[in-house]
């Protein structure tokens, strides 16, 4: 398990977080939603250990986060990020196996050719495993990234907004692959703008505002008409389909 | 899968076989033409001699012997090594620029190391012996390589125009570092300096050639053993170090490599440009990006690059020994061009 005590950020001498008590639950999706610069990267940031805390603490089994060393961190956790760019012309089967390096010369490493073929198959990208990564889509990179992230096979998986540039139907993929990596005892945790879709599939959502968490629990006890008002500034109506709340602006 | 990863073998295969033939054929090609025309049997019979083979194709003229041996071989040894370091060079800077247009002639690492040499000689240090001369292009490339590196970087990539503008730059400030050196220098260190401008295998002695063959393999092989978190890098610098690479310590060991690279081949052979550009290039259209074997073939590939241009340079003019940085800005030039172009059709822009 992964806890952030008393977790606060300062960047260039602003705040970027404060005061961020959060943990990380194996067999569970965490979803965190936010406005924009509200410091949901950051956080995500934190909790993978890429950015080591101003004031508070991150464990990983109460170990501090920063006294791992990088290649034993690449072990327990994977992260998504939203670049997504590779800078020479690699098969996409070739970049998906980047994500087994982590395990180079372990006993695991046997089971590289098949984790390799699992994540593309999970990602939707078996047919493209051919392909140049340059000549693809942005959303077939944005696949193929999630892709080398699940070949990693971490125990923690972080995804930064791995919808963003995903449509409809792969969206819908995105978060159904979270909850199946949740529900092998894995803990997953996704940064997510679309209300709709995180109401729809975590089992907490942690809402970030200004730097702070706003509040944390189920879908249904986070996202309230007057909360999300209060902290996008915009008025909204929710709607529960199928026990799931759906979020959707008011409009003229 | 199986079928088109056969399919590369199959490629690497071809390419490994084309780079010995190219590699045999032009060092034997090489030894036989010059002022005192040599057969291939002799020069065949003469190296199986010297390994401890006694044949009968092997030259009886003592003169034909101290030809190939005295100036030919050195000569050819010396493109293999600066080749290797050159295109070996190139292949890690892309790599650690994420742009493959980096190189170090064009960056302006090249025109570092020569500066360092200049300064060398202009101070009457090169009597402490050819370690010397090393020593100090070594230092230039090093701090060519970290300005370049540091101005022109920004989020883990390096956009083209940046990396050019840098090049410009650096190119430019060690340039009038030359221009000044050539100014105050005495008639001797000035023509020692404009040698260096230019780039020539010519002289090439067996002295210097073991230290330029030294730190080739080396490099060579400490390049292959990174080469894997090369890959790696390609992701982005945040995607490596997700996926645990050190990447300040690759970042750091990869620069000093470069300027060690450059720097050996610039201290004894002077500026020779664009050979890191166009050799891992070429490679990496016909076997692809992964660097393990892009580094061996770059290696192996520029080596043959230099033993053809060497050959080339000292043939085309009758009686003359044309620089060789000339002829490898002239094949490099337009092929860098075109690479820029293709790069800014497809990317939209100069970005």
């Amino acid at each position: 398990m992964i806890s952030a005590t008393g977790v606060g950020v300062d960047l260039e001498g602003t705040t970027v977080l404060d005061g961020v008590t959060l943990d990380v639950v194996e067999g569970e999706v965490l979803v965190l939603v936010g406005p924009n610069g509200a410091g949901k990267s950051t956080l995500l940031a934190v909790l993978s250990g890429e950015r080591p805390p101003t004031r508070g603490a991150v464990t990983l089994d109460g170990r501090e986060l920063g006294a791992i060393r990088h290649r034993e961190l690449a072990r327990l956790r994977s992260v998504l990020t939203q670049e997504n760019t590779v800078s020479f012309p690699f098969r996409v089967s070739e970049v998906v196996a980047m994500g087994r390096s982590p395990w180079a010369r372990t006993i695991e490493s046997r089971n590289d050719i098949v984790a390799v073929a699992d994540a593309l198959d999970a990602a939707d990208v078996t047919h493209l495993a051919h392909r140049r990564y340059t000549s693809l889509s942005g959303g077939e990179k944005a696949r193929v990234s999630l892709a080398r992230v699940l070949a990693q096979g971490a125990r923690t998986i972080y995804l930064d907004e791995p919808t963003a540039s995903l449509d409809l139907r792969h969206q819908e993929d995105v978060m159904r692959i979270a909850r199946r990596l949740a529900g092998q005892g894995r803990a997953v945790v996704v940064v997510l703008h679309d209300l709709t879709l995180a109401g729809a599939y975590a089992d907490r959502l942690a809402l970030i505002s200004n730097g702070r968490l706003e509040a944390v629990g189920s879908p249904a006890e986070v996202l309230t008409e007057e909360r999300v008002e209060r902290v996008y500034g915009l008025p909204v109506e929710l709607h529960l389909v199928g026990g799931k709340p759906v979020v959707v602006p008011l409009r003229e | 899968m199986s079928e088109r990863g056969g399919a590369r073998v199959a490629r690497g295969v071809l390419l490994s076989g084309v780079l010995a033939a190219l590699l045999v054929g032009g060092v034997i090609l090489s030894s036989m033409l010059g002022q005192l025309a040599v057969t291939p049997t002799e020069v065949v019979g003469s190296v199986l001699r010297a390994t401890g083979i006694p044949n009968g194709w092997a030259p009886t003229d003592p003169i034909v012997e101290s030809t190939l041996w005295v100036v030919r071989f050195p000569r050819i040894a010396m493109g293999l090594a600066v080749g290797a370091a050159l295109a070996v060079a190139g292949a890690v800077m892309q790599a650690i620029f994420g742009n493959p247009l980096a190189e170090p002639g064009v960056v302006g690492v090249s025109s570092g190391g020569a500066f360092g040499a200049a300064v060398a000689i202009v101070l009457g240090l090169t009597s402490f012996g050819v370690g010397t001369l090393a020593v100090f292009a070594f230092a230039g490339s090093l701090l060519a390589t970290m300005l370049v590196y540091v101005v022109s970087r920004a989020n883990g990539r390096t956009e083209v125009v940046t990396l050019l503008l840098t090049g410009i730059a650096v190119n430019a400030f060690a340039g009038a570092g030359l221009a000044f050196l050539l100014f105050i220098a005495d008639s001797g260190g000035r023509e020692q300096i404009v040698f260096w401008q230019l780039g020539s295998l010519n002289g090439s002695r067996w002295q210097e050639v073991a230290i330029v063959a030294a730190v080739a393999a080396l490099g060579t092989a400490a390049a292959i053993v990174l080469g894997r978190r090369f890959d790696i890098l390609a992701l982005g610098e945040r995607n490596a170090r997700h996926l645990g690479v050190n990447v300040e310590a690759l970042r750091i060991g990869s620069i000093i490599l470069v300027a060690l690279l450059t720097g050996v081949a610039v201290a004894f052979c002077g500026i020779i440009a664009f050979v890191g550009l166009v050799v891992p290039h070429v490679i990496r259209m016909v076997i692809g990006p992964a660097h393990r074997a892009l580094i061996v073939a770059s290696s192996f590939g520029g080596g043959a690059l230099m033993v053809f241009s060497d050959l080339l340079a000292r043939s085309v003019v009758v009686g003359a020994d044309l620089p060789i940085g000339l002829l490898t800005s002239l094949i490099g030039g337009p092929f860098f061009f075109f690479l820029l172009f293709r790069q800014r059709k497809r990317s939209g822009g100069w970005a």
